[in-house]
C-alpha cells in the first residue's frame, strides 16, 4: 500500500515536472520568436557572403543549424574560401567565440552544486549572444527547457536566412531587411532596461557601456578589432570596474517565484 | 579545387569546435564561484555585454543611422514603461519601417 503511495507520489511529481518543463519550453519558443526575426535579416546577409564564398544553400544550411554563431560563422566561411587549414579553422573560432566561456561561466555560477553536468551542458549548448542574454534575464536557476525553447524558435530561422541567402542574393527589399535587423537590439533593450531601473548601478553601467561601446567603435586603435573582441574587451574591463567600485552579491535581484520545474535540490 | 566532403568535414570541424566554447565551462564548474569580486563581475557582465552590443550597432545596421537612433530611443522608452521582449522588439521594427519611408 505505501509502496502503491511512494509510485503514485513519485508518478504525480514527475507528470508535474514534465508539465512544467513544456510550460517553460513554450516560455522559451516565444522569446525566442523576436530573436528569429532578427536572425533571420542578420542570416540572410550572411548567406549573401556565404555565396561568395563558395558556399551551396544546404551547405549554408548545415553550418548555421549546427553553428548558430554570427561572427564566428562569418570568419569560417570567409576563411575557407582562403583555403584556411582546419587548425587556422579551430584557432580564429576559438578567439571569436571567446564571449561564449564568459556567458557559460555567468550561466553556470547560477547553477548551485550538485547540478548534474547534463543538465549544465545542455544549458551551455544553446548558448549565443541574443539566448544568452535572455537566459540570464530570467529569474531563478537557468533551465534548459527555456534555452530549448528559445533555441527551437531562433536557430531554424537563422538557418532559413542564410539558406534563403545564398539562394536569393538580394530579393528581400533592403528596407524589410533593416527593419528585421533591429528586431534583435529592441530584444536586449527589453532585457536591460527593466533591471537598469530596479538597480541604479546596473543603468548606470548600462549608460557607461554604451558611451564606450560607441567611443571604442570610433577610436582609431579600437576600431580595428572585429567587433566581437570589442564586445569582449570593454565588457571585461566595465563588468571589473563596476565589480570593484560596486560590488554585488550574484544572487540576481529576488523578483517572482522561482522555478518549480528544478529536480535539483542542494544535498 | 576542394572536395565536396571536405566542405562538410570543414563544417563540421566550426560547428564542433563552436560548441566546445559554450559548454567548456559546463564540463569545469561544479559550483557557483564564491568570491566576491567574482561574483559582482559576473553580475554585471550580462548588462554590459548586451549595452556593448546594442550601441552604436543599431544604428550601423540600419540603412538610415537615424531611423536606428531613433527605434533606438523609442526601446528604451518601451522597456522602460513595462512593455515585454516581442512588444520592445516590434516597436524599434515599425519605427525603422515607417521612418525609412519617410526619409
Amino acid at each position: 500500500m505505501l509502496r502503491n503511495q511512494n509510485t503514485y507520489t513519485i508518478a504525480y511529481t514527475i507528470k508535474k515536472i514534465m508539465e512544467s518543463n513544456g510550460k517553460i519550453f513554450r516560455e522559451g519558443f516565444r522569446d525566442g520568436i523576436p530573436i528569429g526575426l532578427g536572425y533571420f535579416a542578420v542570416a540572410f546577409s550572411l548567406g549573401i557572403a556565404a555565396h561568395g564564398y563558395g558556399f551551396k544553400p544546404l551547405q549554408g544550411f548545415i553550418a548555421s543549424i549546427l553553428t548558430y554563431a554570427s561572427a564566428g560563422q562569418y570568419i569560417g566561411f570567409s576563411l575557407y574560401a582562403a583555403n584556411a587549414t582546419l587548425i587556422q579553422l579551430i584557432i580564429l573560432t576559438v578567439i571569436t567565440n571567446l564571449r561564449y566561456i564568459l556567458m557559460g561561466v555567468t550561466l553556470n555560477q547560477r547553477m548551485p552544486a550538485g547540478t548534474p553536468i547534463g543538465r549544465r551542458v545542455a544549458v551551455g549548448t544553446t548558448i549565443t549572444d541574443e539566448i544568452f542574454g535572455i537566459t540570464i534575464a530570467r529569474p531563478g536557476i537557468p533551465s534548459p527547457y527555456y534555452g530549448f525553447g528559445a533555441w527551437s524558435a531562433a536557430v531554424p530561422m537563422w538557418a532559413l536566412g542564410t539558406s534563403i541567402g545564398i539562394i536569393t542574393g538580394t530579393a528581400l527589399p533592403a528596407r524589410i531587411v533593416s527593419a528585421l535587423s533591429v528586431a534583435i537590439f529592441g530584444m536586449f533593450i527589453a532585457v536591460i532596461i527593466p533591471p537598469a531601473r530596479k538597480d541604479r548601478m546596473i543603468g548606470i553601467a548600462v549608460f557607461v557601456s554604451f558611451a564606450c561601446s560607441y567611443a571604442a567603435a570610433h577610436l582609431p586603435f579600437m576600431a580595428k578589432i572585429s567587433s566581437g573582441n570589442r564586445t569582449i574587451i570593454l565588457t571585461l574591463l566595465i563588468s571589473a570596474v563596476f565589480a570593484a567600485i560596486a560590488p554585488r552579491t550574484a544572487e540576481p535581484p529576488a523578483q517572482e517565484a522561482p522555478d518549480t520545474e528544478s529536480p535539483v535540490q542542494e544535498a | 579545387m576542394k572536395s565536396s566532403l571536405y566542405v562538410y568535414i570543414y563544417i563540421f570541424v566550426m560547428a564542433f569546435s563552436t560548441w566546445c566554447m559554450r559548454v567548456i565551462p559546463s564540463l569545469v564548474m561544479k559550483r557557483p564561484i564564491r568570491n566576491r569580486f567574482a561574483q559582482s563581475f559576473l553580475y554585471y557582465v550580462p548588462y554590459v555585454t548586451l549595452a556593448v552590443m546594442t550601441f552604436p550597432a543599431i544604428i550601423e545596421t540600419t540603412q538610415s543611422p537615424l531611423a536606428g537612433a531613433v527605434a533606438f530611443a523609442a526601446g528604451i522608452i518601451a522597456a522602460w514603461l513595462g512593455v515585454r521582449l516581442l512588444g520592445v522588439a516590434a516597436v524599434c521594427c515599425i519605427t525603422v519601417l515607417i521612418l525609412e519611408l519617410l526619409v
